[in-house]
């Protein structure tokens, strides 16, 4: 495998938990609901997972403990900004704080521990195209699986009629609960879809990607993951596009810092958060104000009667 | 079983006032509950998170010390909320203008400089921290940027270049090699307020702070056109409000009172420039605003509370062998539970069990 293979390796590894956890986020802010403690509720995946993979000796386990540790952080969200009308902003941001000193409590027994590499699904003769091959037809379930998930979310939104009733909860609740639709029905499961996508994120980073448990180790990925939403428009095909330019420039940044420019290797770090500044901007300069936001976003529903 | 609100058409002070407190009890049976899942006693852990720190006196002045940053950075913030604009990167801004002003401390380093270095640095952390507290601010007014995500972002950045600094070009050259600047010229040092104590003169910046707060918002025209964006911002649009003025105010106000705790921090607590130089308490001063209810002296009060979980949190540490990360997760806990108690002031809760309500 050349050098320039491998790079376009670890591009897909870095992309895939970005991608999953942005379309979590999709689908709960396009039902109104903004949740911004995609981070506490990735670190909480990739904790949870880790230990559960670690003490059963297993992968799926792993992945099935990050669904649920991520979902459950949902569900107490929802819990806070649907059962209390709960201040969204502040609530998600309470997630994050709770969520990262929580999983550096689950985590701390597994500081050290390793897990073995996840063998990629290798699809014959196709994977051994060269330079293609190996990069489209021999990777990991995930990142299958998160292709497939972008596929099947915005097919969901734009063809299902359960998709079209969350649109439009999140476009106005007020007349949507006139229509009879269950606005916080609709947005708990939106709520909980996106903890599990966040969980199923860090279950990712913790099993694939490291392969190790370290304290703090999503480092600002479940923020990252909260713009690509917003650099999309909210939409899923371009939340796809985000996630592999972002982990392209993690990736590369990371290359450039071993390759030793003799520039900090901390301005090199600093490029993943600048970039997202410059994303967000260059979006607004081209488009005015965020279009594609869903109306109801951010504000708490309470039915009148 | 579900849920039900509905608004309250009165409501009383006597709630309002209490909703911290009823917060506070549930986050601290959560905690206990963790606690004693994870094995130990809650009560023994009560006992060193929160009474033992309450009766020693050498804990007492830690409590001020710690609270001062947080009260600060607190009050700041409280005048982004009451305007419901989001500056969540106060962190980032404290460490800004802690880098601004101990430049200054490490130019006149060696030197004979005299009374005017040590006002001159308080003076650049206010603009370190302003100013970039503006950078999210300016992308918000003029090109409608989210202001949650870009001020969260930049903390990240703050941070990397504070850790580029202490341990490139501001290092100690005798250090041994240690990621730290030299230590600060006495000239460069906040003085303590009495001869031995660890309280210094921030301390008193806070209560000046919160005193000014509270007349500005109470008393002049600007604290009204705050709580009416933050209220009703058609009314202030129509009332000629201009909301960017304000967005830029009130940005340059919480920047630069989080800079003002962090060269207070540096100058005179660590007395160095070193890669991290906060636990996290611009991120921790989110959690006092709210529960001091976005009142001046409610965050005073709430500054001194959490300035208790990381002292509670320290001592857990060495004797219960306890992770500091417990502290986080309360934290944490304990805004979610304060926002929660928020609604049960404005709206009326009701159990609803299936085929009930209507």
């Amino acid at each position: 495998m050349t050098t320039f293979e491998a790079i376009l390796l670890t591009i897909v590894t870095a992309s895939t938990p970005l991608l999953i956890a942005a379309l979590g986020e999709l689908v709960t802010e396009r039902s109104g609901v903004l949740n911004l403690g995609v981070e506490g509720m990735m670190i909480m995946g990739a904790a949870c997972s880790f230990a559960a993979a670690v003490t059963f000796d297993s992968t799926i386990i792993g992945v099935l403990a990050g669904i649920v540790a991520g979902a459950g952080m949902a569900a107490l969200f929802a819990l806070a900004v649907l059962g209390f009308a709960a201040n969204q902003v502040g609530s998600g941001l309470a997630l994050t704080i709770f969520g990262t000193g929580l999983s550096g409590l689950i985590g701390a027994p597994f500081v050290g521990a390793r897990r073995d590499a996840i063998p990629p699904v290798d699809i014959p003769v196709l994977s051994d195209i060269p330079i293609v091959g190996r990069l489209f037809f021999e990777q990991d379930l995930f990142v299958y699986g998160s292709i497939g998930l972008t596929v099947l979310v915005a097919l969901y939104l734009t063809r299902t009629r359960s998709g079209l009733t969350l649109r439009s909860i999140g476009e106005n609740h007020g007349s949507a609960h006139a229509l009879g639709l269950p606005v916080l029905k609709v947005r708990f499961l939106a709520i909980l879809f996106g903890g599990a996508c966040a969980g199923l994120a860090g279950a990712y980073l913790s099993l694939v990607y490291t392969r190790f448990w370290a304290p703090g180790m999503t480092s600002g990925r479940g923020w990252i993951a909260l713009a690509l939403v917003v650099f999309a428009a909210w939409r899923p095909a371009w939340v796809l596009v985000g996630a592999y330019i972002f982990g392209a420039a993690t990736v590369l940044q990371l290359h450039a810092q071993a390759a030793q420019f003799g520039v900090p290797a901390q301005a090199l770090s600093a490029i993943p958060y600048l970039a997202t500044i410059l994303a967000l901007l260059l979006l607004s300069l081209r488009r005015g104000r965020a279009i594609g936001a869903p109306g109801s976003l951010g504000m708490p529903f309470v039915p009148d009667r | 079983m579900r849920f039900e609100l509905s608004p309250r058409t009165t409501v009383s002070p006597v709630a309002r006032a209490l909703a911290p407190v009823a917060a506070f009890a549930t986050a601290f049976l959560i905690a206990g509950f963790v606690i004693w899942l994870m094995g130990r006693s809650p009560i023994a852990a009560f006992d060193v998170y929160v009474l033992q720190p309450l009766s020693d006196p050498w804990s007492l002045q830690e409590l001020l010390v710690k609270a001062t940053p947080l009260a600060l950075i607190a009050i700041g913030l409280s005048y982004c909320f009451r305007a419901s604009l989001w500056n969540i990167g106060a962190e980032g801004q404290y460490v800004m203008g802690a880098i601004l002003g101990g430049w200054l401390a490490l130019k006149t380093h060696g030197t004979d400089a005299g009374f005017w270095v040590l006002p001159l640095m308080l003076l650049l952390g206010v603009i370190g921290g302003a100013l970039y507290g503006l950078i999210p601010a300016v992308l918000k007014t003029r090109f409608g940027v989210n202001e949650i995500l870009t001020s969260l972002m930049l903390v990240y950045v703050a941070q990397l270049t504070l850790d580029y600094l202490a341990r490139g070009p501001w290092r100690d050259p005798k250090g041994f090699n240690f990621p730290q600047s030299v230590t600060f010229d006495p000239a460069a040092t906040l003085p303590p307020i009495m001869e031995g104590s660890r309280v210094n003169y921030g301390t008193v910046f806070a209560v000046i702070a919160v005193i000014v707060t509270a007349i500005v918002l109470g008393r002049t025209l600007f604290g009204y056109r705050l709580k009416l964006t933050g209220d009703a911002p058609r009314a202030a649009r129509f009332a000629g409000f201009s909301s960017k003025a304000t967005t830029m105010a009130v940005f340059a106000i919480s920047g630069g009172l989080a800079g003002l705790a962090g060269i207070v921090e540096v100058s005179g607590q660590i007395g160095q420039l070193q890669p991290s130089i906060s636990p996290g308490y611009g991120f921790t001063a989110i959690t006092v605003a709210f529960l001091g209810r976005l009142n001046p002296l409610g965050i005073l009060i709430a500054a001194l509370v959490l300035a208790l979980t990381f002292i509670g949190g320290e001592s857990a540490q060495i004797l219960l062998k306890l992770p500091l990360d417990l502290t986080q997760a309360f934290q944490g806990i304990l805004l979610l539970c304060v926002l929660a108690a928020d609604a049960l002031v404005s709206y009326r809760i009701r159990l609803v069990t299936r085929g009930g309500g209507k």
